[in-house]
This record gives C-alpha cells, sequence and structure tokens, in this order.
C-alpha cells in the first residue's frame, strides 16, 4: 500500500517544500527585502546562548526595518533572517552553511554561536567567498588562518582576562609595590577558548614581569577544582584567574567560599552565563567578570542610541537583560547595515571591502577590523560584583565605579 | 616537583587532598556500585549510568527549586528513579538482557543520548546547582576546610551501601538477586521469576544513581551532557574492583579518588585523569600477573 502511495506522495511534499522555502529559495535579494542567513543553535547544549544570538539578531532587524530599512542605490530595503537549528554541533553548521549559501542563495552570512561553530563554518564562506559577520566566535584560531571574508565585532579570547592582569599591575603601582612582585594563579579548562585566555593572561604577565605560581589545566567535564584551590591555600597568589565557560565560573565561585580560599584578586569569565549572584549571592561578591560589553557604558548609535537604551528596549521586547551574547549579535547586524549602505552595491566582492574599511561606533563598543577581520577598536570590560550589582571597574577609563581591593577575607565577611 | 616540596614542607595539605579524595571518591563509588550489581546479574554495562545520574540530580534540583531542603532529595531521588528504571527496563531492557554484550551497550547508549536529550528540554542546557546550606567545616586551626555536604555524601554511601549488602544476603528478592546471578537458568527452574529480578536490579541500580545524582547536584555542578564522565568513573572503579565484591568497589571508588586528588596536585590538573587510566592499566597488569602465576601453581 505504501509503494503505491510513494509516487503521488512525491509531488506533494516537493510542492509543500518549495513553498515552505519559496521565501528563501531565490534569496540574496528577494523583491525589496535583503535576506540574511544564520545557522544558529536552537537544540543541543549551546541553545541558551543559540536563543540569545536569535534575539539579537532579530532585535537589530526589528529596529532597523522601523527606522526605514537600508538604503542601497537609492531604494529602501528590508531585512531578514533566514535560520536553521544547527543542533550545536560543528558538522551540522557547516553543512547548513552550504545550503544556505547553494540552496537558498543567501550571500550575506552571520556568524553561529561559539568558536567551535565558526570554525566549522569560517573555510564554507571562505570557499564561496560569502562574508560573514559574526559575534560570538572569540577562539584567536579564527584569525590566523587568513580568512578574508570573516568579520567578528567582538574581542578575541586571549583579551579576555588580559585587563585583570594589569589592573593587578596598576593596584600594585598605587601601592607602591613593584607589579613584577606579584604572583599570578592559572586555573583554565583544557579548551582551545579557555587556552586563547591562559596565552593572553600569560602575555601580559610576562610583561609586568609577574611570576606564574601555579598553571593548571582543567578537564573539560571539570566540576572540581579542590586540588587547585589547596594549591593555592598553600602558595598564596596575588591574583587567581580561572576560566572555563559556566562549569568553571560556576564551581570556581562556589568552592572558593565552601573551602574558604582567600586571594586578594580574583578573575573569572561567564559570570553572568553562570549566574554566579543568583546561585551563590553574596559568595560571589567581590569577584571580577570579564565581559565583552556592559549596558552601563556610554557607546551609542544612530539606530538604537547609547548602550542603557538598548538594554531597555531588549528587556521591553524579550523580558530578559541582554547578555553581552545578544549585544554582539545586533552590533553584527548593524555593521551589515553599515556596509551594505557604504557598498551602495550588493555585489560580495565590493561588500567585504566596504566590510574591511568599516569604522563606526555601535552601542556595543567602537568597531574596526584589521586585516585578519577582528575588531580592533574595542577593549574587553571587567566588572566587579558588588553586593550582588555588577559594576564596571576596569579599563579604568570606562569604570563606573571604584574597585574593590583586596578582597576582603572571609572571616571578616 | 616544587609541589612535593609544599607536601613535604606542610604536611597538613596532604591531610587536605586525602580527605577531600576519600570524599569525592566515595560519591564514585556509589555509582559503581549500582554498575557492579547490574554487570553481576544481568551482563549488562550500562553506559546510560552516568545519565541517570545527573537525572537523580535535576530531581533534586526541582525540590530545591521548590524551596524544599536539597537534602530531602537523596531519598526522593532514589525513590523516583527506581521507577524510571522500571520503566525502561519494561520498555527496552529486558529485550536486550539475554543477547550479546554489544547489543545491550548499543541499547544503553541510545537510552544515554535520549535521557541527556530531554534533560536538556526539560531543564535547559545552563549548569545548575543546588545548595544544601551546610556551611563549611574547619579542621586543624582552619587549615583543612571541608563542604559538611561531602560528609554527608559519604555516610550516604556507606549507609546505602550497606543496606543494600543486607538486602541482597537477607531479603527474598536479595538472595532471588545472587541466585540469578550465579546460574539464570538454575534459577528459573527453581522457581525464580528472573524477569522480576532482572527489572527490580535495573530499578535498584537507577535508584542508587538516583541518590548518588542528588550528592553530586550538591557537591559540584550538573548539566545535561556531563553524564558520560560519571559513566567512565564507574566502569573504570568496576573493572579495578572486579565484579561482585562490595568492599572491593568502595574501597577502590575511595582509593582512587585519593589518587587523583594526589596526582593533580603533583603533576598538575591535566594529569588528574590521565593519571588515573595510567593506574588502571598498572593494575590490570599486576592483575594479570597475579593470576598467571595462580594458574601455574594450579597445573
Amino acid at each position: 500500500m505504501f509503494a503505491r502511495l510513494k509516487p503521488c506522495l512525491v509531488p506533494v511534499t516537493v510542492a509543500v517544500l518549495a513553498t515552505s522555502l519559496s521565501g528563501a529559495a531565490h534569496a540574496k535579494v528577494d523583491g525589496d527585502t535583503i535576506v540574511l542567513g544564520a545557522a544558529l543553535s536552537f537544540t543541543g547544549k549551546y541553545k541558551t546562548n543559540g536563543k540569545h544570538t536569535k534575539n539579537g539578531y532579530d532585535l537589530a532587524v526589528k529596529r532597523v526595518n522601523e527606522m526605514g530599512g537600508v538604503k542601497v542605490g537609492g531604494k529602501s530595503y528590508k531585512l531578514k533572517v533566514v535560520y536553521y537549528d544547527d543542533e550545536s554541533t560543528p558538522a551540522r553548521g557547516a553543512q547548513l552553511v552550504e545550503r544556505l549559501i547553494k540552496q537558498d542563495g543567501v550571500k550575506f552570512m552571520l556568524g553561529p554561536y561559539s568558536s567551535g561553530l565558526t570554525k566549522a563554518m569560517a573555510p564554507v564562506t571562505e570557499k564561496y567567498k560569502i562574508p560573514m559577520v559574526e559575534g560570538n566566535g572569540a577562539s584567536r584560531s579564527l584569525f590566523n588562518k587568513g580568512y578574508k571574508y570573516l568579520f567578528a565585532v567582538l574581542s578575541t579570547s586571549e583579551q579576555y582576562l588580559a585587563e585583570a592582569v594589569n589592573l593587578a599591575a596598576e593596584q600594585a603601582k598605587a601601592a607602591g609595590t613593584s607589579p613584577s612582585a606579584i604572583k599570578v594563579a592559572l586555573a583554565v579548562e583544557n579548551d582551545p577558548f579557555s587556552q586563547d585566555i591562559r596565552a593572553g593572561v600569560l602575555d601580559d604577565a610576562k610583561r609586568h614581569g609577574m611570576n606564574v605560581v601555579i598553571d593548571d589545566k582543567l578537564p573539560k567535564e571539570l566540576n572540581d577544582m579542590t586540588v587547585t584551590l589547596t594549591k593555592i591555600k598553600a602558595l598564596k597568589p596575588d591574583l587567581l584567574i580561572v576560566s572555563g565557560h559556566s562549569k568553571g565560573a560556576a564551581t570556581a565561585v562556589r568552592q572558593m567560599s565552601e573551602q574558604k580560599v582567600d586571594v586578594p584578586m580574583f578573575a573569572i569569565t561567564h559570570c553572568e552565563a553562570a549566574d554566579v549572584v543568583g546561585k551563590y549571592g553574596g559568595a560571589a561578591d567581590y569577584t571580577l567578570c570579564a565581559t565583552q560589553w556592559a549596558e552601563t557604558m556610554t557607546y551609542k548609535d544612530g539606530y538604537f542610541g547609547a548602550a542603557p537604551e538598548y538594554a531597555k528596549l531588549f528587556e521591553q521586547t524579550y523580558g530578559y537583560v541582554p547578555p553581552y551574547q545578544a549585544a554582539e549579535s545586533t552590533a553584527s547586524v548593524l555593521v551589515w547595515v553599515d556596509a551594505l549602505q557604504r557598498a551602495n552595491s550588493f555585489d560580495t566582492d565590493k561588500l567585504r571591502d566596504a566590510l574591511s574599511a568599516t569604522e563606526m561606533e555601535t552601542f556595543y563598543g567602537n568597531i574596526k577590523f584589521d586585516e585578519t577581520g577582528k575588531n580592533i577598536a574595542k577593549p574587553m570590560v571587567l566588572r566587579q560584583i558588588q553586593g550582588g550589582q555588577y559594576k564596571v571597574v576596569a579599563p579604568t577609563k570606562w569604570a563606573s565605579d571604584k574597585l574593590i581591593h583586596p578582597r576582603p577575607k572571609w572571616s571578616e565577611r | 616537583m616544587g609541589n612535593l616540596e609544599i607536601l613535604v614542607e606542610a604536611p597538613i595539605f596532604s591531610v587536605q587532598l586525602l580527605l577531600d579524595g576519600l570524599l569525592v571518591g566515595a560519591i564514585f563509588a556509589l555509582a559503581a556500585y549500582g554498575m557492579a550489581l547490574l554487570w553481576g546479574v544481568m551482563n549488562i554495562i550500562n553506559i546510560a549510568q552516568g545519565d541517570f545520574v545527573i537525572l537523580g540530580g535535576y530531581v533534586t534540583l526541582t525540590l530545591y527549586n521548590a524551596g524544599i531542603p536539597a537534602l530531602a532529595g537523596v531519598p526522593v531521588a532514589a525513590i523516583v528513579l527506581f521507577g524510571v528504571g522500571w520503566v525502561i527496563y519494561r520498555v527496552v531492557i529486558f529485550r536486550v538482557v539475554d543477547r550479546d554484550l554489544f547489543i545491550s551497550i548499543l541499547a544503553t547508549f541510545g537510552i544515554s543520548i535520549l535521557l541527556q536529550q530531554l534533560m536538556d528540554q526539560i531543564f535547559g542546557a545552563d549548569i545548575q546547582s543546588a545548595e544544601s546550606g551546610l556551611g563549611t567545616l574547619f579542621l586543624f586551626d582552619n587549615q583543612v576546610t571541608l563542604g559538611k555536604v561531602k560528609l554527608v555524601a559519604f555516610g550516604t554511601v556507606l549507609v546505602v551501601g550497606a543496606a543494600l549488602a543486607i538486602f541482597l544476603k537477607k531479603s527474598r528478592m536479595g538472595q532471588a538477586i545472587r541466585a540469578t546471578s550465579q546460574n539464570a537458568r538454575a534459577a528459573r527452574i527453581m522457581g525464580i521469576n528472573t524477569d522480576r529480578v532482572y527489572a527490580m536490579t535495573f530499578a535498584l541500580n537507577a535508584a542508587v544513581c538516583g541518590a548518588a545524582g542528588a550528592l553530586v547536584v550538591m557537591t559540584w555542578v550538573i548539566q545535561p551532557f556531563i553524564g558520560l564522565a560519571y559513566t567512565i568513573r564507574s566502569f573504570m572503579i568496576v573493572v579495578v574492583a572486579g565484579l561482585g565484591n562490595i568492599a572491593g568497589v568502595v574501597a577502590a571508588g575511595l582509593g582512587l579518588g585519593a589518587a587523583e586528588q594526589f596526582a593533580a596536585f603533583l603533576l598538575g590538573a591535566e594529569f588528574q585523569i590521565g593519571f588515573v587510566f595510567a593506574l588502571l592499566v598498572v593494575i590490570l597488569l599486576l592483575r594479570n600477573a597475579v593470576l598467571k602465576r595462580k594458574r601455574q601453581v594450579l597445573k
């Protein structure tokens, strides 16, 4: 029975597929709509951040369309994004980008979430010479392959915690001691992202002549760092740097307070993603958190105004405070808008040149790409948790609050 | 070797490492104990073992988020997972019990993926943890600090281990389980309903994992995809300890826990897991050599 059904099912399925895809089928520019493409993680381990990324893209598209769209060749175009679910797996992501380019004809690509997925997709966009603007792939290995069509609006990962080293040096100088007397302890996950962070920290520690006393590489299924903390009790470093995505942040904050480990300065990544304040309350106080962007900063642009206004609009729209993953995704769309208007063309090579000449201020920060495609105009920000609030304390130029240093001892809290 | 000097000069840190290692090892021993039971009775290597543990963690987390103390999660997670285990046996496992080992590995691997994705759908991919609210224990002039929850975990492991041992020895069902593990066919001939025994064993194992998971979520952090680490750790402990040996499993769990803490301290955290695997190889080689000598004597 099924065998007889099959022949008539096939044309039906094809017809259904064709109608459902028709919006995207002859994409690039469809009437008065410019079609961007993105493969994002809607399922699997990155789905939370995949959602932040999508919300960031969608908010930008909505806002740009409300404000008259994109002007190319004297005509106004609306923006639209075609999404696919990459299931948080690199192989699937690479397939989907190929599909976006070959079947859907997308010529303007937005990045996925995470360095790993970006790494899988960049060779594909490169092969088809399709420019990709991304805001969520920070690994420095993305920018030493000679890619010409990849542009990243975010600070690369080796910059994430280097600022903490400089801050420690600043504090030492202010206290009248030499930065070279500072003892640094590192505990970073053994994955490409965290190892980039480690490389950046080691570079800056070396520049200041600091002494690295602990350099532990934590396993990928990291959920216990008692050994490293015991070592820290023994060697008493002045600065502790931990990186290991949300697992690392949660584990470090929790076990530091459980084991009552005292360190004058303690810096980590992914505080917000791990919700260390919500989960551990006062135990998270005085922690330094690296962030790409903070909603209290004063950068601004014509679409969203300053960062606080962006944060307000985002919260009204989606019901939660925008994490930096969303902000940098929004900024990626703004970079596309700017490049399309400057190139005044849909030719991908002209657009590539326009992208590489980008020099703009957005609510997310300044954006200017170097020849490898990474943004060199925006520094990383360090926030300190003070009384359960995130306060910008470094770089000193953008700081809204004063650093509390050293961290009060556990016995005095 | 600077790290060795620290331990020589300040032996108190060895105490910290040893205690941490033993307490951590206890939680692994609990999951491993269930695995040994399953392997011994049903000849199934359960790849979903770690996912049962994580599921137990999520049960506890659900209670904790509802305002119930996380400690109550230990019995509740065990009961819930008992039910889950029973259902999984009735749906899948009974089909693969008497089959090739490879088939059961494949089946439990499938269950593992299914559980991971379900947990991801229901609880989200974020890192989660529950606070026991027990605080920290200070020993030796505050030089050694231990989360009290780890002591609770250790106690739980001992209680559950002892309870299981008594259950297997004294109760009707326990005797049936042991009989089935010795010779399933003979047990059937003697009137034991082996299907029921298998269901009971599988559910018991899941319950033990659930209790372990409750301890894990209070001690560390969980997320839906971290289960495999617990499966591998349990597997290793069982391989070292051998099947059907409760004391051996507990001892191997504690020993490996302590050994890896010292390895991580002396060699660096990146060698923690590597060291345990190297140790496993050494133990297997040694055991092989010992057995060989025994066989020669028999000749």
